[in-house]
């Protein structure tokens, strides 16, 4: 083998560990069984990497060469250990592991949904799960990581480091879990990719590239579950859900500015994603075991078959949504079903609903948002001016702020005709 | 691994004593005792008694300091324990739910500490 530039090398580590950290560390968990100790080996790998690679060449198998090196480093700390014994199971698999896989190795047993399921476990706190999930199935670096939470990233690193220990620590299994908890465990990976996606796409806060690099993560890890479950209708509707939302993300935003759904320039959405997630959810819905996440793909799916906004079928959304707040109660769904109301039925059915959610909704950015539309759409102009205030207050993003202080600018201009009108009343308007 | 579920409660939360709800309590307490010792993961499990009757030391410049009460004055108080030998979390979860004051209080479960020097 000849030499590699530095660069090289450098480019090389990190596509790897891009495509194969969460293989690589499931693999290593795999045989030693202690997710501290297989991130510490690997660490070690890359290290040895960065010495061999620039003299010796950079390996034909990447990831081969890293796991075996991270493989012996294990060993090495195993027949340094005191307690040689109790390590002599552990030591049995490396060892086997080595006889068997020569150094340039191309397959390496895939225990990625292992993995996934410990790092989803629902004995660490939530942010913990999506934090841990992106780091080590995801080809996020920590310092990634904590930008998509706008934390430090020393607090992160701390925040990784403690789940690991815990994991070890505690006995977080490094298994798929048996059948009785199946479901439930699934349905919290799946909680970890949606809220991974939902980060990327509605974009509370953080810098445009790691949201779209959220997004393509939690594409990535969805299809890595419908690879593991194709027969779990829900592991699809997920899928299905996140690449319909995906596959319009380019007509979202019009110079910086915000675009609302019945507005986009459908030209722009993504034909071979929307089939895609078609495909899928028709797979799903055969299956016959509708959830939330079908329910949301299909309302996207709609959405996606409509050729304008007027042309939309809201008589089915509206259904759809009403189905969905029976088996998923809450009050996002409920402004959601608000929204598709409005088209159906009009803005004052719509706001009659949304106003019941006032309370539990008054720090809920959307709720003001599709609020001030509702009392723009009936003409309460002075009562639109105030909701898009507040909902400017609660807005983190640009372009939705430009979006908002157009529409209401635009409420501005038609708002002195409208007073001028209707003088007596408007005491109480304002 | 060994696990322990630590039980706390309040004692005016569930059923009280001589009601039959009390009677169903300790019956699930007994059934669930059982099933640790016939899937042989029960290695201890004990009630204490209440709260009022802890003593709690401190030592501090050699001297020792003893106070009437628990470590903290709180509403869910520490009443009992199992000590569980399960192959993971999941199973000493498994195991945990079983403990009927999970349905009034809190158990919390906790890995013993092996030492593994280096």
């Amino acid at each position: 083998m000849t030499k590699a530039a530095p660069d090289a090398v450098h480019t090389a580590i990190d596509y790897t560990l891009r495509q194969d950290r969460g293989r690589l560390i499931a693999a290593l968990l795999a045989a030693i069984g202690d997710f501290e100790l297989a991130e510490e080996c690997l660490q070690e790998a890359i290290i040895a990497a960065l010495k061999d690679w620039p003299i010796n060449g950079i390996p034909k198998s990447r990831r081969g060469w890293l796991l075996q090196v991270a493989r012996r480093h294990a060993l090495d700390r195993f027949r340094r250990n005191k307690n040689f014994e109790q390590k002599a199971a552990q030591i049995a698999v490396l060892q086997q592991a080595e006889m068997d896989a020569p150094a340039e190795s191309h397959d390496i047993p895939d225990h990625r949904l292992r993995l996934i399921f410990t790092c989803c476990h629902p004995a660490l706190d939530e942010k913990t799960r999506v934090a841990l999930t992106l780091r080590t199935l995801g080809g996020l670096t920590t310092d990634e990581v904590a930008r998509a939470f706008l934390d430090k990233t020393a607090t992160m690193g701390q925040r990784l480091a403690r789940a690991r220990s815990k994991i070890s620590k505690a006995g977080i299994p490094f298994a798929v879990p048996n059948a009785d908890d199946l479901p439930a465990r699934v349905g919290s990976v799946l909680n970890v990719i949606y809220l991974i996606f939902n980060e990327g796409y509605a974009a509370t806060q953080g810098d445009t590239q790691v949201r779209i690099d959220l997004c393509e993560e939690a594409i990535f890890l969805a299809r890595l579950m419908a690879e593991f479950c194709p027969d779990d209708s829900e592991v699809l509707g997920l899928l299905a859900l996140i690449l319909l939302s995906h596959a319009r993300r380019h007509a979202r935003i019009d110079a910086d500015l915000y675009v609302p759904l019945c507005e986009q320039d459908r030209g722009l959405w993504n034909k071979k994603l929307i089939s895609e997630g078609q495909a899928l959810l028709e797979v799903a819905l055969l299956k016959g075991k509708v959830g939330p996440f079908q329910l949301q793909a299909s309302i996207s799916a709609l959405h996606c078959e409509a050729r304008s906004g007027e042309e939309t079928d809201w008589e089915q959304i509206v259904a759809l949504y009403r189905l969905l707040a029976q088996i998923r109660p809450s009050a996002v769904v409920r402004l959601n079903l608000a929204v598709a109301l409005s088209f159906h039925k009009g803005p004052e059915k719509a706001l009659e609903l949304v106003d019941e959610l006032a309370q539990k909704l008054h720090s809920y950015q959307p709720y003001h948002a599709t609020r001030a539309d509702l009392l723009r759409r009936v003409g309460r102009k002075c009562d639109a001016h105030i909701a898009y205030e507040r909902a400017l207050e609660l807005t983190c993003t640009d372009s939705e702020r430009l979006f908002l202080i157009g529409r209401q600018k635009a409420l501005a201009g038609s708002k002195k005709k409208a007073e001028h009108k209707a003088r007596p009343k408007s005491n109480r308007e304002v | 691994m060994k696990y322990l579920a630590l039980i706390y409660g309040d004692d005016n939360a569930g059923p009280q004593p001589d009601t039959p709800e009390f009677g169903e309590l300790i019956a699930g307490y007994q059934a669930a005792s059982k099933t640790y010792v016939d899937d042989g993961v029960f290695i201890a499990g004990e009630a204490l008694q209440p709260v009022e009757t802890a003593t709690s030391i401190r030592i501090r410049d050699g001297k020792v300091a003893l106070m009437d009460g628990p470590f903290a004055e709180t509403k869910e108080q520490l009443g009992g324990f199992y000590l569980f030998e399960c192959d993971s979390l999941d199973d000493a979860i498994k195991y945990a739910q079983m403990i009927p004051t999970a349905k009034y209080g809190t158990v919390e479960v906790r890995p013993i500490q092996t030492y593994d020097f280096d």
